[in-house]
């Protein structure tokens, strides 16, 4: 893909989410995106996530370390660091675990902080392994079912009503 | 009880947010707090599978529903309902537009006081929100924490140790909070000081827009000041920024407004008849101008330049002269050309009267 702005290759890839009209992606190649970043930061309003990610990301990262980490892919819903970085949104509650390291920084862009200084739930929200693999196993359960793969969907199935009715987990998950 | 019945119901009603009393409500017309809220055990909405979204959506019913005390809140399925029933709830502002025009199972439970709503698979699981009507930013915190303890009894919320409530996006991450408070700043905007103002509190961590209407038409002397951060502070502080800027800018619409009484009264006086005129005698109107010209007449109100109709009127009106308002007062469907005449109607039967507690037969 070409720069939005000349013809080099596009290799900043950034995803603006306040944007009246909804999301919208630019395409830029490394100088025009540090001339497009540069701007952002004067006009533009704190939460400007993606382009604050993908300064952060310039400013820390060689392209080889960027791609690895855009392939980097959250074991529970399968959502992979570039699919977030494009659309702004996590998957599931894990991707705060598993892309922790990468969270950090840009927490700390967005709020000033890293640390929750708020409520707390007060009964506490129950085991995360459980809760986790069970995000993970509906999602094998719906890729057999998609893969006409009934007899291991019926398993899987079985696993989650044991899950769901508070039976111990019988195979531990790196998760 | 059919869900439409229900909402007819509703629009035969007005909110509690739009009664026009609490403090300072000659400029702030209300506070509402929200908080974004997710379960544990199902992917954020957007990774959600139809069959997920559709558990979710009723999990969060069966919850809310064994609630005590809350047997009276409407559980409305929003994607059972028709275009004019959306856009009658947003116009509401008890549900987003982005619930409006999303996709998927998802649902919409209304307090029937209509102080707080509780969004199922908007962005988040649930969103959480609470209005009232004038700055009381407390009385709003403390009711949404109370809302969301009930919940928090009956479902496992996704949380962090060190980030706190987990979010879909990362700006809302921590404590979900997000506290805005609306304000009318007509003479700030006729002086061309608004801009400054709102540089001025910039700088503050504090986000300040202005309100559209009916598509994308803005709502000119509406303006919407909240916070920017979630992590890093207790809720009670994050409300207590947004408090502590609100009276500056009354303040200054305040000086604007005796600037434009002292500068130039014959003027400021004549504008505010022509608008109220117009609107008790117009035969077709269409929604923008309708806004444009009340929000004059509510000013005139509160400078004492209009005596004839109270501000509780005129918050309603600003409501129910919406085109899905119109339609489910009417009971049916309406052409552009048919509404502005019913909108003419409409403001020529509820203006000139002093008790606007008629609203809103037609």
């Amino acid at each position: 893909m070409k720069c939005h702005r000349c013809e080099k290759p596009a290799t900043f890839h950034i995803t603006e989410l306040t944007e009246p009209s909804g999301p919208m992606s630019v395409h830029l190649c490394e100088q025009h995106a540090r001339e497009y970043l540069d701007q952002e930061s004067e006009d533009a309003p704190v939460n400007a996530l993606a382009g604050m990610l993908a300064k952060q990301l310039k400013l820390e990262q060689t392209a080889e370390q960027l791609a690895k980490l855009d392939r980097k892919t959250c074991p529970v819903c399968g959502i992979s660091f570039a699919e977030f970085r494009q659309a702004g949104r996590l998957g599931c509650a894990y991707d705060y675990v598993c892309f922790q390291a990468d969270l950090e920084p840009l927490l700390f862009n967005i709020h000033g902080a890293k640390l929750h200084k708020g409520k707390r739930p007060s009964h506490g929200t129950g085991s995360p392994d459980r809760q986790h693999r069970l995000i993970q196993l509906r999602r094998e359960m719906q890729d057999a079912v998609s893969n006409e793969n009934y007899e291991r969907a019926a398993e899987l199935k079985l696993q989650i009503s044991k899950i769901e009715s508070g039976e111990p987990l019988d195979e531990p998950e790196s998760t | 009880m059919t869900v439409p019945y229900k909402l007819e119901e509703l629009a035969a009603k007005c909110g509690q947010w739009l009664k026009g009393t609490g403090p300072e409500s000659d400029i702030v017309i209300s506070s509402r707090i929200r908080l974004a809220r997710n379960l544990a055990e199902y992917p954020f909405v957007r990774r959600a599978s139809q069959d997920e979204r559709l558990s979710i959506a009723k999990l969060v019913r069966t919850r809310i529903e064994s609630i005590q005390g809350w047997e009276n809140v409407l559980y409305i399925l929003v994607n059972e309902l028709n275009d004019l029933d959306c856009q009658f709830l947003v116009e509401r502002q008890l549900m987003s537009r982005e619930m409006a025009e999303g996709e998927g199972d998802r649902a919409v439970a209304i307090d029937p006081e209509e102080q707080f709503s509780i969004m199922v698979n908007e962005e988040d699981h649930l969103r959480i929100q609470v209005m009232f009507s004038g700055l009381d930013l407390e009385a709003a915190w403390e009711k949404i924490d109370k809302i969301d303890d009930a919940l928090e009894r009956k479902l496992n919320y996704a949380f962090h140790d060190s980030f706190g409530y987990l979010t879909a996006c990362p700006t809302n991450v921590g404590t979900g909070l997000r506290v805005s408070v609306m304000l009318h700043l007509p003479a700030l905007v006729i002086t061309r000081e608004i801009e400054k103002v709102f540089r001025s509190l910039q700088k503050i961590n504090v986000a300040v827009r202005g309100l559209y209407g009916e598509g994308s038409q803005f709502m000119g002397d509406f303006y919407q000041v909240s916070n920017q951060i979630t992590l890093g502070r207790t809720e009670k502080e994050l409300v207590q920024t947004v408090k502590e800027v609100v009276p500056q800018i009354i303040e200054y619409e305040r000086r604007a407004r005796e600037f434009l009484v002292n500068e130039s009264e014959q003027d400021l006086h004549d504008e505010v008849s022509r608008a109220y005129g117009i609107l008790c005698t117009a035969k077709k109107i269409s929604s923008e101008e309708t806004l444009h010209y009340l929000s004059k007449v509510r000013m005139g109100i509160n400078l004492g330049l209009i005596r004839s109709v109270d501000i509780q009127t005129v918050n309603k009106l600003f409501v129910h002269t919406q085109p899905a308002h119109l339609q489910k007062i009417r009971g049916h469907q309406l052409s552009v050309t048919d509404r502005n005449i019913e909108r003419a109607n409409y403001l020529q039967r509820h203006l000139g009267h002093k008790d606007g507690s008629d609203l809103p037969e037609m």
